[in-house]
């Protein structure tokens, strides 16, 4: 399905230093996301991992005064570059938020093509694409009969499916999730691990979870966030990076253990 | 016995608020019903009032020309036509430059620049309307008939007769509207913004995540999900200018008896030639006569009230389910 090499699907984080206005936000982070595998971001909250999640696909610049220093590379060209548009940013790198978000307006069909119609795809290529995002997200089955109806008529967990539809409806590089599970009960929480999982072939998925469990079942990798006080202002800091079985057997930094074994946050 | 104290301790609290809710309900029942009450009354001394006139001219007063007090002759026709297609001007220059007001401010402006606009924008509709008439008689009039009647009428006019000449004073309907449309740019303006600042960013975040610029962010996302709200204000907008009645006498010509098939003849609308006319009206006739037309404008702007909801109602609906109950 992606014609990409596996190289331009890593996702290197190079001194990334969000902030809101003059306010810091996070910690200088540096790290490498492998390509075409699941890589969870957890942590207490406000410790900046959805912020640090928005920087990947320049989302966290559409806050007004706020902004990113440092370098993302996807594979290895810089998304903050100069001359990049945040636009072709966003194509290439797509988005699921915390809250399942259909376009109110839209039919389901729609909903999945509407990036491809920005794009000005073809008609044909549109119905191929959408039934081809559709399967991928495992809610064709569901939704074929009847897609020219509101992806509101949905429930929640088919909604969260349908823009996982929308999002690899682009064959982006990457994918991200903030938090996607938590507006979401078991059932359909556990149909989209499955689904990440086997996402994870083809997409280089980061995943912001406050679910620990979860980070343990579906990431190859785990990012440990803290909060931190300097000078009096909270400042999340990257605390630990490793594979997930062992961030949750043998962590390294006392801060990670206190934190998934609930001492803290 | 401790079960009687118990149930005279409940007792204690039901007496507080038992009747509470049903006096809460009976007077706001009986202001609602106020409503309705008034809008009947409002029909039915027009209906009255004009029993002469109806009487006299029937049905076809409304498609009838002609305005002479002396010798009863009254048609409604010029103060329909004028009606509509001042207010119609209106609210085609209005509208689009309306929302497009209402998406800057919503949408696109700076944080610091959105009070004092704003502030700006309801500004303008506090001025009152004899003000806009004022304005519209010593510096639009003239400027408009110099500058855009004139040159339009003897160029692009010779072949098409709605722009024709004369141009003669410069006052008509389509000065009217657009001080009309002048006046109801801030209805628009005001509404679209409010209904734009209500849609979710979720929404918004949506188009973004797929790679879509701000304008088309706005055009696929945002004016879709406030359609049924911004249909609202325009019609709102558009119920002001047809009662329209100061500004609009002021620069429309007053043109009684006759349709110029020009916009830039003169003409009446409905509610100025009730206004001008009223206080000194001859006799039983002509005073039944113009109580008609008023009659008439009633029924305009319930019409269009009515067609208005239509529309915000099949704009609601988005596709099959998702439909606000």
């Amino acid at each position: 399905m992606n014609t990409q090499t596996i190289e331009s699907q890593q996702v290197t984080l190079q001194k990334l230093t969000p902030f809101y206005g003059a306010t810091q936000a996070v910690q200088p982070v540096d790290v490498v996301i492998r390509p075409r595998s699941v890589t969870a971001i957890i942590g207490p909250s406000g410790c900046g991992k959805s912020t640090v999640l928005r920087c990947l696909n320049r989302m966290h610049e559409v806050v007004p005064n706020a902004r990113v220093e440092g370098t993302v590379l996807l594979g290895e060209h810089n998304i903050y570059g100069s001359g990049i548009e945040p636009q072709a940013v966003r194509r290439r790198i797509g988005m699921v938020f915390q809250q399942p978000n259909p376009l109110r307006m839209l039919s389901i069909f729609e909903n999945v093509a509407i990036g491809l119609r920005l794009e000005g795809y073809a008609r044909n290529i549109i119905d191929e694409r959408v039934e081809q995002s559709l399967r991928a997200a495992a809610l064709w089955d569901e939704v074929k009969d009847k897609l020219n109806h509101s992806g509101l008529a949905l429930s929640g967990g088919q909604q969260q499916r349908l823009c996982i539809a929308r999002a690899i409806a682009l064959q982006p590089e990457v994918l991200l999730l903030d938090e996607p599970c938590s507006a979401l009960d078991p059932v359909s929480t556990y149909k989209i691990e499955e689904l990440l999982i086997e996402l994870k072939q083809n997409y280089t998925i980061v995943i912001v979870t406050h679910n620990m469990q979860q980070a343990a079942r579906i990431a190859d990798r785990t990012l440990v966030f803290m909060v931190e006080r300097t000078q009096g202002r909270p400042i999340g800091v990257l605390v630990e990076e490793d594979d997930t079985n062992k961030i949750f057997t043998a962590p390294r930094d006392p801060r990670t253990e206190d934190y998934i074994s609930g001492r803290v946050g | 016995m401790a079960q009687a104290e118990r149930l005279s301790t409940w007792q204690t609290f039901q007496q507080r608020t038992k009747h509470g809710d049903v006096i809460f309900w009976l007077l706001t029942l009986f202001f609602a019903l106020m409503v309705v009450a008034l809008v009947a009354a409002v029909g039915y001394v027009a209906w009255v009032g004009s029993s002469e006139a109806r009487g006299r001219f029937g049905l076809s007063f409304l498609f009838k020309t002609g305005w002479d007090p002396n010798a009863q002759n009254f048609g409604a026709l010029p103060a329909i036509y004028g009606t509509l297609v001042s207010s119609g001007i209106a609210l085609l220059i209005a509208g689009p430059l309306g929302i497009l007001i209402g998406v800057f401010l919503s949408e696109l402006c700076p944080q610091r620049f959105k009070s004092p606009l704003s502030f700006m924008v309801e500004l303008l509709a506090a001025i009152p309307s004899v003000i806009y008439g004022m304005w519209g008689v010593f510096v639009f009039v003239p400027f408009f008939r110099s500058w855009v009647a004139a040159p339009i009428a003897k160029s692009v006019g010779k072949s098409f007769p709605l722009l024709a000449g004369p141009v003669a004073a410069g006052r008509g309907l389509m000065v009217a509207g657009i001080i009309l449309a002048i006046m109801i740019l801030p209805t628009i303006a005001a509404i679209t913004r409010d209904v734009l600042a209500v849609v979710p960013n979720h929404q918004r975040e949506a188009m973004l995540a797929v790679g879509a610029t701000r304008w088309e962010m706005i055009r696929k996302a945002v004016l879709p999900y406030a359609r049924a709200g911004i249909i609202g204000g325009l019609m709102l907008g558009l119920g002001r200018a047809l009662g329209e009645t100061m500004a609009a006498l002021m620069v429309i010509g007053s043109v009684k008896d006759k349709i110029s098939t020009s916009l830039f003849g003169g003409g009446i609308t409905a509610a100025s030639l009730v206004a001008s006319e009223l206080p000194n009206a001859n006799d039983s006739m002509h005073e039944s006569t113009l109580i008609l037309i008023a009659l008439v404008l009633f029924g305009i702007t319930l019409c269009v009230n009515a067609f208005a909801r239509l529309l915000v109602w099949q704009a609601a609906r988005g596709p099959v389910g998702s439909a606000r109950s």
